[in-house]
This record gives structure tokens, sequence and C-alpha cells, in this order.
């Protein structure tokens, strides 16, 4: 199998940004808060940790500061090291080889071309490519012993779910054949197209059952170098379409299908579902393994303060966070506050937020540091949470 | 190697052993003592040291010190892990004249340790206790100190005077300085207690450390030596008030009432201000999860843990569950530590990582005991790392650290 030692990692910080518009206006995907003190990259990075994985490139795009802020120079996922580090991989890093002059590339394959001088000086043979957008807690290396089994030219790790037109669109599809070859990649699917053996009633409503990428890939060094060159060469930005699409059957695909639980943000809803799902016991030990801690950046927030009339059922609580009123099936992040006689349900309520007295909270996804008076009501339904944005004062 | 300057190094004194904490410190030195949810009693010296700019930190470890030595680790948690100074933890050590050895008492350990302070050729040294809870600008006394123009600055606190005979005592004439010094007198003439803070003029103090060592008679101890004979010598000697929260938690009920502090707004100790907060080496954990059978009450809950029950007027470190139908009142339950369905946890104090089977019952409400005496109630300790069988009753005062 792989040397772990021979392993880096390369994450994309920006993609995605688009599902979840009110999120990534202020921020990257990556550095979308989630599950009450963790941000999005934070998965990533800790299972590449966790899978021996020290080298590791972040690359961004655009609205990064957020991004840059919260990683620092890696020490929170013990990054900081002599062998293999973090790397952060700003835009215009390489002016000379991509149409785009380095800057904002269009695409994967673009921005790889532009960070080349990275994936070259790096020692590792293997490289795992993985966006921000999956909750998961999963081990890479049994995903490069499948690569190295397979003789694999690319690794992608799937999941199995069912899902409508609507909820296809964002993800990529793939149908793979019972060796586990990738025969066909569908991009948008409409669900009666989705899978082969797809009912042909199915209409945009009905939930068919697909395999979906994570968007987790592995390749060796030599293979991404080859094809991010050519695909420079000949003006080919996007990998999802120039090279999982279009040479699914010349090239070695292989799907890793990934059996454990994991969610995938890809809109406001599954955004919100996936922090609710926090709340099953099963799920929360699934992500949080205590022997593959996810890590992030500490705040040194003192522990989470109860007030006399307090009263939480169903809620994920960070510290710091000080509660006198009663919340109900909420995810708090650190340093939220809500006071007395308030009543805050199923909502999202991000880092420093504060709720004063009086105030009635239903189905709201608060970003953070918003600053709410007292004697507010901001009552949101399951299908239409209402979203207060960074920094708003109610 | 080269040492930079720096104007004031502070030396904290984390040897001891803390008996009176019987069970809670029996695998671990006092200043390693969890306290207040995710903190360690070290914590309070080291963040203030940082908090107010005094980077380079000795910390002198004798009593069981691994658990503060992995603590403390490179400092990385409190900003101490620095290119030229940071924290650097002092044991004490043999050397090729037989002339030194485990340290004799506080003035001892800062003398086998001068060349250490001297790398640094400070202006002056802060010395100051490993175990006591407080936030306090030391800059603001340093800068008293120069201004002062003193030897020794100590901080001093007015405490009730029938408590007064429990602490050091200081006179002090109408200008602040200090003329006489009383260790636990009987009959106090002041209620101006030492809160055991003293920043020195480093020349003059190691002037005094030396022919204190001399002395074979002495006790190579600050209050014992070095303070009355700097007294009699005329030194100029300043008291230096402070009007805040500061607390010495040497026995089992101090450490309750210190943690139950928390839970008071009365008391002027604000772990949520950011402008000066307490640093912490913490485990990775999630955050807290409250279940729908749960119920909390004016408490102190932190990451890691899984609440299911009824959590009132206590403090839960990291990691600790308490499963449905499960009883916690006015208690401190340390970190990692299972109290399992239907156990009642009262006036208590758990352990790391200890089990509470089902339906123990720990502890009990001291308006329940009748006819009550310092024999017959007090808070139950379970130690750590300790099992209790189910239906297991542990009276109050009780202090358990073996299985049952």
């Amino acid at each position: 199998m792989a040397n772990l030692t021979s392993v880096a990692g390369i994450i994309f910080a920006n993609m995605h940004d688009l599902t979840i518009n009110d999120l990534t206006k202020v921020r990257t995907m990556g550095s979308v808060p989630f599950g009450a003190r963790y941000r999005l990259i934070d998965f990533p990075l800790s299972n590449m940790v966790n899978s021996g994985i020290s080298s590791v490139g972040v690359i961004t795009k655009s609205n990064y500061q957020s991004l840059l802020d919260h990683l620092g120079a890696g020490d929170s996922w013990d990054l900081s090291r002599k062998a293999g580090r973090l790397r952060l991989l700003p835009p215009y890093g390489n002016i000379a080889n991509t149409y785009t002059q380095g800057g904002l590339y269009r695409g994967r394959l673009e921005a790889l071309a532009n960070v080349i001088r990275f994936i070259e000086n790096t020692s590792a043979d293997y490289i795992v490519m993985n966006d921000c957008n999956v909750i998961v807690n999963i081990d890479f290396k049994k995903v490069l012993e499948f690569h190295a089994e397979k003789g694999a030219d690319i690794t992608v790790v799937y999941g199995c779910g069912n899902y409508n037109t609507d909820e296809l669109r964002p993800k990529t599809i793939l149908n793979i054949n019972e060796e586990g070859l990738v025969y066909d990649v569908l991009l948008r699917a409409q669900a009666s197209y989705a899978n082969p053996n797809a009912d042909d009633a199915a209409n945009d409503e009905t939930r068919v059952p697909v395999n979906s990428s994570m968007n987790m890939f592995v390749m060796s060094k030599a293979f991404l170098l080859d094809i991010v060159k050519e695909s420079s060469s000949r003006s080919l930005y996007s990998f999802d379409i120039d090279i999982m699409q279009r040479r699914c059957n010349e090239l070695k695909i292989f799907g890793y299908k990934y059996e454990g639980y994991y969610s995938q943000i890809d809109s406001m809803s599954t955004y919100i579902k996936s922090n609710m799902e926090l709340m099953d016991i099963n799920k929360r030990m699934a992500i949080f393994n205590q022997n593959r801690p996810i890590y992030t950046k500490v705040r040194d927030e003192a522990p989470a303060k109860y007030g006399l009339q307090a009263c939480v059922t169903n809620s994920l609580i960070a510290d710091g966070c000080i509660i006198e009123g009663i919340v109900e099936n909420c995810v708090l992040f650190r340093g939220v506050k809500v006071g007395k006689n308030s009543v805050v349900k199923n909502s999202i309520i991000m880092q420093d937020s504060v709720i004063n007295e009086k105030c009635e909270m239903d189905y709201v996804v608060a970003d953070k540091d918003i600053k709410g008076g007292s004697y507010r009501t901001i009552m949101g339904t399951v299908d239409y949470p209402v979203f207060v944005g960074k920094g708003e004062t109610v | 190697m080269k040492h930079v300057k720096k104007e004031c190094v502070a030396m904290i004194l984390a040897g001891g052993q803390g008996s009176r904490l019987y069970a809670l410190t029996q695998d671990m030195a006092k200043p390693a003592v969890p306290y207040g949810g995710k903190y360690r009693l070290i914590d309070f010296p080291l963040s203030n040291c940082v908090n107010s700019g005094i980077d380079t930190v000795g910390v002198l470890t004798q009593y069981l010190p691994l658990v503060l030595n992995e603590y403390i680790g490179n400092g990385n948690p409190w900003g101490l892990n620095r290119v030229h100074g940071g924290v650097h933890v002092l044991a004490p050590y043999e050397s090729s004249g037989g002339s030194k050895s485990w340290y004799a008492g506080t003035a001892n350990a800062i003398y086998q340790n001068m060349n250490f302070v001297d790398r640094y050729n400070p202006e002056y040294v802060a010395i100051l206790a490993g175990d006591h809870i407080y936030k306090m600008d030391y800059s603001k006394m340093l800068d008293y100190h120069k201004k002062q123009n003193a030897d020794v600055t100590i901080a001093v606190l007015e405490v009730p005077w029938e408590e007064a005979s429990r602490f050091g005592i200081m006179s002090v004439d109408e200008n602040g300085i200090i003329t006489e010094f009383a260790e636990k007198p009987a009959e106090p003439k002041s209620n101006l207690a030492s809160m055991g803070v003293y920043i020195y003029s480093w020349k003059k103090l190691k002037k005094y450390l030396i022919a204190n060592e001399k002395d074979e008679t002495a006790k190579k101890d600050f209050g014992g030596n070095i303070i009355p004979d700097m007294l009699k010598d005329g030194c100029k000697m300043v008291a230096y008030n402070f009007e805040s929260y500061w607390k010495d938690v040497g026995t089992i009920d101090s450490l309750w009432d210190a943690n139950m502090d928390l839970l008071n707004p009365r008391i002027p100790l604000d772990l949520y201000d950011s402008n000066w907060r307490i640093f912490s080496r913490n485990d990775i954990m999630p955050p807290h999860y409250c279940g729908e059978n749960c119920t909390i009450e004016n408490s102190m809950i932190t990451e890691g843990c899984n609440i299911d029950g009824l959590v009132g007027f206590s403090i839960l470190f990291a990691g600790v569950t308490v499963e449905k139908g499960a009883e916690v009142r006015d208690s401190i339950i340390m970190p990692g530590a299972y109290i399992k369905k239907g156990a009642v946890v009262q006036y208590a104090i758990v352990g790391e990582d200890t089990v509470i089977g089902e339906n123990v019952i720990i502890g009990e409400r001291p308006e329940k005991i009748e006819n009550i005496s310092e024999e017959n109630w007090g808070v139950a300790v379970i130690g750590h790392r300790v099992e209790i069988k189910d239906n297991t009753v542990i009276k109050p005062k009780e202090m358990i650290d073996t299985n049952m």
C-alpha cells in the first residue's frame, strides 16, 4: 500500500460556494460555521491529519479572509511542523501558466494549474483532493489502499442515497459497474435519467437511488500533473466535465463506496439538516470519533453558563454561551447569548450572536454577531427558514 | 544561546502537594487540580502573566509533576511558546558539588533556580503561587513597585478580621509601607493578608536568597525568613492593595466553594471577559449535547458533555455524561466522569473518569440533616478513576479513593 508519508492533500476551500449563497457572501465554503464550534474545512483537514497526511495545500479563490484567520499557521490541526505543513494557496500565485494568468480559476483543473508548483514540489507520490461540503469522519488510508489495489487512475469516494431532481441538481452522480469502475458521470441529472435502473415513470418529485460523489479523489502525483498540464494546454478547466465525464470510459476511474454516516451540504436546507442531524447520538458519535477527533481553532471560551430560568432540550451548545431562556432543537455556536424569557426553537445561531430578553425565534438561521434587541419575534417555518445575515441588527 | 534581556520574569511556585485535598491530589500536584469546568488552578497565574505582558515564566515543580508537566507542555495554549523566554518547567536537580537537591522551601526553590532568572538579566522578578484563583494585572503592580522605588511589593487583600489569623498579615503605615509582618498571628494587628504575589527587585532578592541559604538554621521560606529579614534590615517594602476576587483553595470545602462562586452573579470573577481570558489546554471534544429529558439550572457545562438528566447548581467538566433519570445537584463533576441512570449526586466532588453506577446515592443536602455539625456533614469526595457499583450509598463528607 501507499506509504503515508508520501501522501499530500489538496483542499478546495471555495468549491460549492454558490450552493449556500447566504452564508458564503462573506466567506468561503471552507469557513462556513457548522456544528456549534466548527468551520466546514475542519472536517477535510482533520480527516487528512488523522489519516497521517501532514502536507496539505488549501486552494482559495475569493472571500478568504475569514479562512486565513481560522487556519493561521495550522497549529490547531498539528499542521505547523517541520516536515509537511499547511500551505495556503491563494489565487495569483502563478501567473505564467494558465489562461486566467493564475487568477480566479474557472474550474478545478485551472485551480490546480495555478498551484502546480505546490504539486510539483511535494515529495508525495499520491494526492488526496477534497472539497469542504461533506461532513464525515473518513480514514483516507483505506481509500489509498483501495486505489493501489485497483491500480486506478482516479479513485472517487461516493455514498448512496435517494434524491429527487431538485436535490440531484448540485450533485455529481456516478454510475458504477460490479467491479467498481465508473462508466457514466452525470451532472445536474434529472431523476428519470439519474440511474440506468431507475423507474421510467420517475418524475421530478420521485426520489431515485443513486451513487453520489463525495468530492474526494485520490490520484498519483504523476497522473494528476499529467492531466493538469494537458488540460491547461487545451484550455480545459472543468475536472467534472473534461476528465470525469468525458474520459470516464478511457481512464480507470474507480468508485470507493463509503458506508458510514456522512452528510453533504449543497443547499440551505441540507445545511440545516446536516447541523440538526448531529442531535442523533449515533450520527454524532460517527462524526466525532474520539480516536479521530475533529480539530478546530481554539477560542479559549469559558464553559457555557445556564441561568436560573434556563430550559434547554435537544440542543448542541458550545462553550462561551450564556443561556437564560428557553432553547429547543437548536445549535448554538460559541459565545451566543439568550436572554431571560426568550424562546429559541429549531434554529441555528452562530458565534457571538446576542438574543436579548423576551424574544421569540423559530426556524431561524442567524449568522454570526447578530444583535437582537428585546421583544423581537422572527418566525420561519420548516420549509422557509428565516436567514439573518452576519452582524445584522434585528 | 543568546538570551534577550527581560524586564520582569515570573516564577510560579507549583510544587505544593495540597495534602488537605486528599483523594484529589493523590496523583497530581495541587496546581494541576481541575477547576471551573475547563481549567486547572495553574491557568490563573499563567494567564495573568500573559495578559500582563510577562512572557518569561519559570514553573517550579516538585510533588508529582507528571500531570503538570504534560499540561504545560510547550506553553502553546497560553501563548508562552516563545522564541525568547516562554514557559519553562523547573524541576529540582542534582549538581556536581551536591549543593542542589530537593527544594527545601519556597526561598530555596528560587535560590536553586537563580541561574534560570539570571539568563534573562531582569530588573524585577514576580514570585507567584501556582494554586490561587484570581485575575490580576501584574503590570499595574509592577508600575506601582517602580513608582514607589520599592525593594519588594507585596499584594495584599483585606480579609474579614475573624479569618485574619489564617493568613500572613501585613501592618502598613499611612503611605502603604509595610511596618510589620506576622505569619498566621493568633491576635492579628491588621486584616491585610498577603496573597502570595510578590514583585522583587531582582538584585535585592538575590542578595537575601544567598544570605538565607548560608544560614543553616533558616527555614528557607519567603514568609519565614526573606520577608522578616528584609523588614528587619529596613528594606523598602510596600503593600499593593488588590480589591477583587482571590481564593486559595487549600481544602475540599474551599475548592467546592470556589467552584460554586462561579455560579454566583455577585462574585466578581468574570471568566467571560474577552479582554482578560483565562487560557487552558483542553481535549479536542465536540460541543455538549442537551437531550430530550435534560433539565439544567444555574450550572456551567463544557465541551463533550452529554446531559439527559437533571443538573442544578453544578459545574461539569469536559466529557461528562449524565444519563436520563440521574440527578446532579450542588456538585463538581470532573472530566470524563459518567453518572448512570437513577444516581443522585449532591454536595459532592466526583473525580476524573470516575463511574457512578445506577441508583447510587452520594452526599446529602445539609437541610435534611438533623443537628448538623462538622462531624456529620460535609462535601463528599469520590477520587479520580474510581468505580462505584450500582445501588451504593455514600454518606456526606466521605472520601472514597478505591472502587466500591
